[in-house]
């Protein structure tokens, strides 16, 4: 735990969210707040609605109840590429790489919102759109150096294998040098040794850029490692928030866990 | 054995004894190719960006072609007559974004097919009202003067289209490859929700694709529309692109270029060594026969993505 680094005001508030699927409730009246600088764990059992909140903050899906405050504005809803320009960045469950381009290409699409030119200057390739691509470029190969990918700069990334995609993806979001980074399970299917570096790339990055993080995770013993502040969502239903050892010790989790398969 | 014959051997007898003749008749499928890789390449460009099957690309050739010569007829001086029609390209990729595609965002692709249908129609409709509908001559000063080398027959114009061609893929491969938001382009071809995430507006991505689409309509609408006058028939080639596209693959620029130049080629040299065993005009279906041919054996096409089944 990192008790040294100083926790901020509340960056990111949601206040009773609600979201169906046609009948299905995925979410109902959650409401929790994301301070500068943490590292917050969210967890629960399969379906509990954990990636619908993900997805609710950074704007893919609308909420049909509640208000999101994301730095002092509040919303009734996000939309994505809106919620990037904010400096929300996220990764996936199911990876969502560019499959067919380089590392180094899709770590740049990471940049994005930070591209100045205009489109036309872009498109032209010309005078300060070069100079500009030539410092993005400086930036993303610090990211490479950073996250140790420097081997598959050039590899097309549906070739690489399962857990350097994650961290290829991980490298995408933190080119956009976000405030608030969303991890949709960043260690789900990786071995022991994966899961360690990543567990390091994470705490190095709410280190030295003081990036507030919200990760999901289905491993315990990685969550209480690496989180300062945990929620526990069931059905939907926020059950518990507070420190690790608080978590761990509630019994409404426990119930919610008990006899509930997880991976 | 007379049906072998006029089949299997007599036609290449006919090829090795007239080498130049064979040579000539190469050239002038190539050029016809060119042009369908050019409808192709509209299609592929906005097939891979957005996911939508664009029926109207042949009917933006012809609305190109069309505004171009209209924009001349009225004593507006060629330079600017291009430009002219060229903004009237973006225009239309603007508008097309704005009523067309951004209400049907997230629908069904077959939706969107049907929606360019009716685009099409517009378009064609839209383009004779304003311009009228009679055949116009289109003269943008092009050389046309024929000449030999080695024997061959050869003709400036279409020397020229090749060329012209060959630049608009060029630049276009630079674009796509070495610009930022070239790479945006490619990254909204591949991923949609993960381009999103990461901040890329998709709406203008859209109305750049629409207008690259746009300028490369109009380039094919002025070369076909040099050659054989600009006509209500321009719109039709882009059938022919269909089979180009199946031969591609739907996804690939390269696949476009050389699906396009294999069809050109390949009808000419049908029609004219095939052509009597089956009474002529085989140049109007040999495409369509490729085609079925492909879609039996590599439906993926020459170069587009493998089709493997998610399970
Ligand atoms: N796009 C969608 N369409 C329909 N139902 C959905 C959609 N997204 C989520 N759901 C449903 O909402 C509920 C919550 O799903 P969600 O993916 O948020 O759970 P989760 O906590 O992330 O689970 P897991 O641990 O399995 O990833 C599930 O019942 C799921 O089926
Ligand atoms: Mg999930």
């Amino acid at each position: 735990m990192n008790n040294a680094r100083d926790i901020g005001d509340v960056l990111l508030k949601v206040e009773d969210i609600s979201l169906s699927f046609g009948g299905v409730q995925a979410l109902t009246d959650v409401t929790f707040e994301v301070r500068a600088r943490e590292v917050l764990g969210i967890i629960g059992p399969n379906g509990a609605g954990k990636s619908s909140m993900l997805n609710v903050i950074n704007g893919f899906y609308h909420p049909d109840k509640g208000r999101i405050t994301y730095k002092g504005t509040t919303r009734t809803k996000m939309r994505p590429h809106e919620a990037a320009r904010q400096g929300i960045a996220r990764t996936f469950q199911n990876i969502a790489l560019f499959k067919g381009m380089s590392t180094l290409d899709n770590i740049m699409t990471g940049r994005n919102t930070m591209m100045h030119r205009n489109f036309l200057w872009q498109a032209l390739y010309l005078g300060p759109a070069r100079t500009e691509e030539l410092e993005h470029r400086r930036a993303v190969e610090r990211i490479i150096d950073f996250l140790e990918i420097e081997a598959i700069r050039k590899t097309p990334v549906g070739r690489l294998p399962y857990g350097l995609q994650k961290r290829v993806e991980l490298g995408r979001a933190l080119a956009a040098e976000p405030e608030l980074l969303l991890l949709d399970e960043p260690m789900a299917g990786m071995n022991l040794e994966e899961k360690e570096d990543m567990c390091r790339f994470i705490l190095d990055v709410n280190d030295e850029f003081g990036t507030t993080i919200a990760l999901i995770e289905h491993d315990m013993a990685v969550v209480m490692d690496i989180c300062d502040r945990v929620v526990v969502l069931d059905y939907g239903r926020k059950i518990a928030d507070g420190s690790p050892d608080a978590v761990r010790t509630n019994q409404d989790v426990i119930d919610a866990y008990l006899g509930v398969s997880h991976d | 054995m007379d049906l072998m014959n006029i089949l299997f051997i007599a036609p290449f007898l006919d090829m090795a004894d007239a080498p130049v003749f064979l040579a000539e008749v190469v050239i002038s499928g190539v050029l016809t190719g060119v042009m369908y890789s050019l409808v192709a390449l509209g299609f592929v460009l906005i097939f891979k960006a957005s996911g939508v099957f664009n029926f109207a690309q042949g009917a933006m050739v012809l609305f190109a072609a069309l505004t171009l010569v209209g924009l001349m007829e009225r004593g507006v001086p060629v330079w600017l007559a291009l430009i002219g029609t060229a903004a009237v390209m973006v225009a239309l990729a603007f508008v097309i974004e704005r009523v067309m595609l951004r209400p049907l965002i997230n629908q069904e692709g077959i939706i969107l097919f049907m929606a360019t249908i009716g685009l099409d129609f517009l378009l064609q409709g839209v383009g004779q009202i304003a311009w009228g509908s009679n055949v116009k001559v289109l003269n943008v000063g092009i050389p046309n003067k024929s000449f030999e080398v080695g024997g061959i027959l050869l003709n400036e114009f279409d020397l020229f289209a090749a060329l012209i061609a060959a630049v608009l893929v060029g630049v276009l491969a630079v674009f796509f490859q070495k610009t930022a938001i070239g790479r945006a382009l490619r990254a909204v071809a591949d991923d949609h929700q993960a381009a999103l995430a990461v901040g890329i507006p998709l709406t203008t991505i859209w109305v750049i694709v629409w207008s690259v689409a746009g300028i490369v309509a109009l380039v094919a609408g002025i070369m076909w529309g040099a050659k054989s006058g600009v006509q209500f028939s321009l719109s039709l080639i882009a059938l022919k692109s269909l089979p180009v596209l199946i031969l591609g693959g739907f996804t690939s620029i390269p696949g476009a270029i050389i699906g396009g130049l294999i069809i050109g080629v390949g009808e000419k040299i049908a029609e004219i060594y095939w052509g009597p065993a089956f009474g002529g005009a085989i140049e109007g279906w040999f495409a369509y026969m490729l085609a079925l041919v492909f879609l039996l054996f590599r439906p993926q096409g020459l170069f587009g993505e493998r089709i493997i089944e998610r399970v």
